[in-house]
């Protein structure tokens, strides 16, 4: 009795809490999830304790989402400007007292937790971008784009310092994609790739010793049989041994021997691959290309340029982890701590791509409304 | 350029919508390469890589390097390792530890205390694959497991070195101890870089020469390819870099000198330093009491842990090091010195002790009632006036005597190659002022001056401060860093290192104010306070008795030792150097709470000099020690 009255007002309710989120998008990443909750309890032996860690995760990071996509966008674009600054002001509270983990001082300790406040401008920056475009009257020029590498600068060049040059070129790609969705000419856009190639034996100069053993062990693997190259060799076996219909759910012995470092992690598209095979592969870049399709198409969609610019970046971004991670593991790119978006495990990423996710949603709710 | 342009909507969507396209295309090629990429290898190379996968099951083990050896200068072994069976846990791989533990009681001997330290190992490392459970596992525990084996899965044995302290208490401060390595221990790895060469190391030196010359030591960590089977076991070992083992480092300590002195404390507390006046060398280094290093190889269990903490004699601290003490009267000759050198007396200056000082309302007492009447710089050495010294204060000021004491390296860290040494005191108006908040605190006033003359007020340093002056006072002002190494041995290329002694300064003291003062410490030895504990030595020396405070006495009031609890009574100090003419040994004892000098640390000095000068061996000591040392315990 008391049943039956419950389930139409439970029903209601999930309705209710659905509205807004776009179910294409949702359909994808809860695939990507279950991808990941699969590999994630095959790479802990089946124990559920970290499946179960990860669950908890999600749940934050679903709250998060559906946070995000309820606001509207011009709501997000009144955030934009703070967000940018509070992150910046962290990411200088980090230099001056963060925590060093690993040699590298990017952790920040607010009494309950300790958390990377380069995570926030993953997104802060993208969004600061986009209003910062979105609020020129006139079409941008050479200045503009100028302005807009400046803002980009500085968060990355903080991150990059702590270091972390990972996060500090995924985070320096987002601002490149906005800029490039704001119009950027071609002729600067190949002058600026030509400067910046020149740039980079400059770069090499001023990297730490353990980025530079690792782009070389990219080339020769074998240089670092006990670090980073170990890694490569082991991750290439395990997608290499997969075949093209992988050894089977619970069955990928690379894992299971403990050969795949950072399997939990970073290194869990070995374990996919090797289970799975090139079926499974081919499965999860066709998941990644509909989430990023969906994604432009939103932008395409988009009432504002705030709205359609940073929709855009977003999109690019989920490609750019994506293909730097499988790119790693497969070996055809150096070793940098980018996780697997949506799969890898861990609470801190998947916060951060839900919240785009919803960022995603909210822009193609309110596609039409401000037309008037 | 067209640069005032204004927005054009339409234009600038079919832009965006023109470069959203060629995004989608840039994506499209780039999981293209991923793809591609992935069929090469899941395809093409599929064979190669399942081969690898598959028969090639290799993994890369690192080899931990064989600890260096720790050898006195007679190259008697200190610390060594030796092989034993332990019982480890890989708690990763195993779901259920208590019950696991449980089950494995049943088979071997597993006590409480083992228990206890699993837990506190398992809370204090990071990233270990495996914890020991049991440690030196008999025989007959080896075969009853391995039968058993298939039930533990997650539980292995393995060999292991251990390191071994033959000779247990004995030097234990200057050996120093290992253990495991702890989270904050593999940060410091990181922060040096060393992570890589401590991967499959599992200790670390913790104290002493241990952690002095941990990275001596060490030694390099080589890594085999191993072949594993499919449930992750060894089969056979493919490829292999040996490790390379560290280095034997041999110390300038003679074992058989520092178990002489030790025994000559007993059970009392308190230091000694022993120097090689020319060269810094440390010769024999007490704490006492010590512990036994061999409690901590494993990992010490926590109720031997708290016992060592609590305990009122602080066993752990390095005394000689970083306790910290008020000289008392064996400040005298270096305040002599000091005074010769500063022209503010002369050898004939003399002044009648009364038995007291006057300054201003205040009445400093001398340890003598009556006090030694009549009193030359010579004879205020030998039977140790204090109001000579109270007077030469005065008249030298506070600056002066700390310019030269800071010369004699008092007040400031000696430089000796172990951890933790203490700075000490060495009281000064500019010390004053950064040592308290408040004004009138800070001040510095005359009156202070006074008991600073007898080594009392804010003095304090460390047993090691005063061995280097008196070394510094033998070697006629040639001040040399102590130093408790000797050599360092590679074994692999046979090289061997030697450490040089390190002059730290050369004090310029004239020779007839050396001369003088030497002169009255030997005079202490054979007339003097000394005379009694150095009756009927065979060698020449110097040296000179000290007393010193624990608590402020009032200067007008008796100080009565009975009824002062025996924490509280005075320090008994002595210093001393021999033979005469050209020093070959200078030390320092303070014996807690022994009370007169001439009492408790003189005749320890005494049975350390004639084990040095002579060989003699106090009687007592010669049947059982000495064979400890030919046969080495095991």
């Amino acid at each position: 009795m008391m049943l039956e009255a419950a389930l139409p007002s439970a029903r209601r309710i999930a309705a209710r809490l659905a509205e807004g989120l776009d179910r294409p998008l949702a359909a994808i990443a809860g695939l990507l999830v279950l991808v990941g909750l699969a590999t994630l309890y095959s790479a802990s032996y089946g124990t559920p304790a970290r499946v179960s860690a990860q669950l908890g995760h999600l749940a934050v990071a679903l709250a998060a989402m559906w946070v995000a996509a309820q606001l509207a966008p011009q709501t997000l674009m009144r955030l934009a400007l703070p967000a940018y600054v509070a992150g910046l002001a962290l990411l200088v509270a980090v230099a001056l007292f963060g925590d060093v983990a690993n040699g590298a001082r990017r952790w920040l300790n607010i009494g309950i937790a300790r958390f990377q406040p380069s995570e926030i401008m993953k997104l802060a920056l993208p969004m600061m971008l986009a209003w910062y475009f979105h609020r020129r009257e006139r079409a941008p020029r050479l200045a503009d784009f100028a302005a807009a590498a400046a803002i980009a600068a500085l968060p990355v060049a903080l991150i990059a310092r702590q270091p972390d040059l990972g996060t500090a070129l995924l985070v320096a790609a987002a601002a490149f994609y906005v800029i490039f969705f704001a119009g950027i000419g071609w002729k600067l856009l190949v002058a600026l790739a030509a400067g910046a190639l020149a740039a980079l034996p400059l770069l090499w100069g001023a990297l730490h010793d353990y980025q530079r053993r690792r782009i070389l062990t990219l080339l020769d693997p074998t240089l670092d049989p006990l670090g980073a190259g170990y890694h490569t060799i082991q991750s290439t076996i395990a997608v290499g041994s997969g075949g093209i219909a992988g050894k089977g759910w619970l069955r990928g012995t690379q894992a299971h021997l403990e050969f795949i470092p950072e399997r939990h992690t970073e290194f869990i598209f070995a374990v996919y691959a090797e289970e799975f095979g090139l079926i499974g592969a081919l499965v999860l870049l066709a998941l990644y290309f509909a989430l990023v399709a969906r994604g432009l198409m939103i932008a395409a969609n988009a009432a504002t340029v705030f709205g359609r610019l940073l929709a855009a970046a977003i999109s690019l971004m989920f490609f750019t982890y994506a293909f730097v991670n499988m790119g790693m593991v497969s070996g055809i790119l150096p070793v940098v701590g980018v996780p697997l978006p949506f799969v890898s495990y861990g609470g801190t990423a998947l916060v951060t791509l839900f919240v785009g996710v919803g960022i995603l949603m909210s822009i193609q709710r309110y596609r039409t409304l401000v037309q008037t | 350029m067209r640069g005032a342009e204004l927005k054009n909507p339409e234009r600038e969507l079919r832009r965006f919508q023109l470069r959203l396209g060629i995004a989608a295309a840039a994506v499209l090629a780039a999981f293209g390469l991923l793809a591609a990429r992935f069929f090469y290898l899941q395809v093409v190379q599929h064979a190669t890589y399942a081969a690898k996968a598959e028969e090639n099951r290799i993994s890369i083990v690192p080899i931990a390097p064989n600890r260096g050896l720790i050898l006195d200068r007679n190259g008697v072994v200190l610390a060594r390792n030796y092989s034993a069976y332990t019982l480890e846990i890989f708690p990763a791989r195993v779901r259920d530890l208590e019950a696991t533990i449980e089950r494995l009681a049943e088979v071997v001997d597993i006590q409480a205390k083992d228990r206890a330290r699993f837990r506190k190992l398992l809370a204090e490392t990071r990233n270990a694959e495996s914890l020991p459970i049991r440690t030196r596992l008999t025989d007959e525990e080896v075969a009853r497991f391995a039968a058993q084996r298939f039930r533990f899965p997650g539980v292995e044995i393995k060999a292991r070195l251990f390191r071994q302290y033959p000779f247990g208490e004995v030097a234990s401060h200057v050996v120093g101890y290992i253990g495991r390595i702890t989270a904050r221990d593999q940060e410091r790895l990181a922060e040096l870089g060393m992570e890589a060469n401590y991967r499959g190391t599992d200790f670390i030196g913790k104290s002493g020469i241990e952690a002095s010359y941990q990275h001596e030591l060490h030694g390099v960590t080589g890594f085999e390819q191993v072949e594993i089977d499919a449930a992750g076991r060894g089969i056979r070992t493919l490829a292999r870099t040996p490790a390379q083992p560290g280095n034997n480092v041999t110390l300038t300590l003679d074992i058989r000198l520092q178990q002489v002195a030790e025994a000559a404390f007993g059970a009392r507390r308190g230091a000694l330093v022993a120097l090689e006046p020319a060269t810094g060398a440390v010769l024999a280094l007490v704490s006492k009491p010590g512990f036994d290093p061999n409690l901590f190889v494993d990992g010490i269990d926590p109720h031997s842990w708290a016992e060592l903490n609590a305990s009122p004699d602080r066993p752990l601290n390095n005394r000689a090091i970083a306790g910290v003490y008020p000289p008392g009267s064996t400040f005298k000759p270096f305040m002599a010195l000091a005074a010769l050198e500063l022209g503010k007396r002369t050898p004939k200056s003399a002044i009648h002790d009364p038995g007291y000082f006057i300054f201003g309302e205040r009445r400093f007492r001398d340890s003598k009632p009556g006090g030694h009447g009549y009193v030359d710089l010579y004879k205020s050495i030998v039977v140790s006036s204090d109001t000579y010294y109270y007077q030469l204060a005065n008249d030298m000021g506070i600056e002066a005597i700390a310019g030269f004491m800071a010369k004699l390296g008092l007040g400031a860290r000696s430089g000796i190659d172990l951890e933790g040494e203490a700075a000490g005191v060495l009281p000064s108006p500019e010390w004053k002022m950064k040592r308290f908040r408040r004004p009138e605190q800070q001040k510095w006033y005359a009156g202070e001056t006074i008991s600073i003359g007898i080594g009392q007020g804010y003095n304090a340093y460390t047993p090691i401060q005063l061995a280097v002056a008196t070394a510094t006072l033998a070697a006629n002002g040639d001040m040399y860093r102590p130093r408790l190494v000797s050599h360092i041995d590679n074994l692999r290329t046979g090289e061997r290192r030697h450490l040089e002694p390190v002059l730290v300064r050369r004090l310029a003291l004239r020779e007839e104010h050396l001369e003088f003062v030497k002169r009255a410490m030997a005079g202490v030895n054979r007339e003097g306070t000394g005379a009694r504990a150095f009756a009927g030595a065979e060698y020449t020396s110097g040296g000179k008795t000290g007393t010193a405070q624990v608590i402020g006495i009032k200067q007008n009031e008796k100080y009565d030792e009975k009824r002062i609890a025996e924490r509280l009574r005075d320090h008994s100090l002595f210093i001393a150097f021999a033979p005469l003419e050209s020093p070959r040994i200078a030390l320092m004892v303070i014996v807690e709470n022994g009370g007169f000098g001439a009492r408790a640390a003189a005749p320890i000095a005494r049975t350390v000099l004639d084990y040095y000068l002579l060989g003699k061996l106090p009687p007592g000591l010669k049947a059982t020690e000495e064979h400890e040392v030919e046969e080495g315990p095991d």
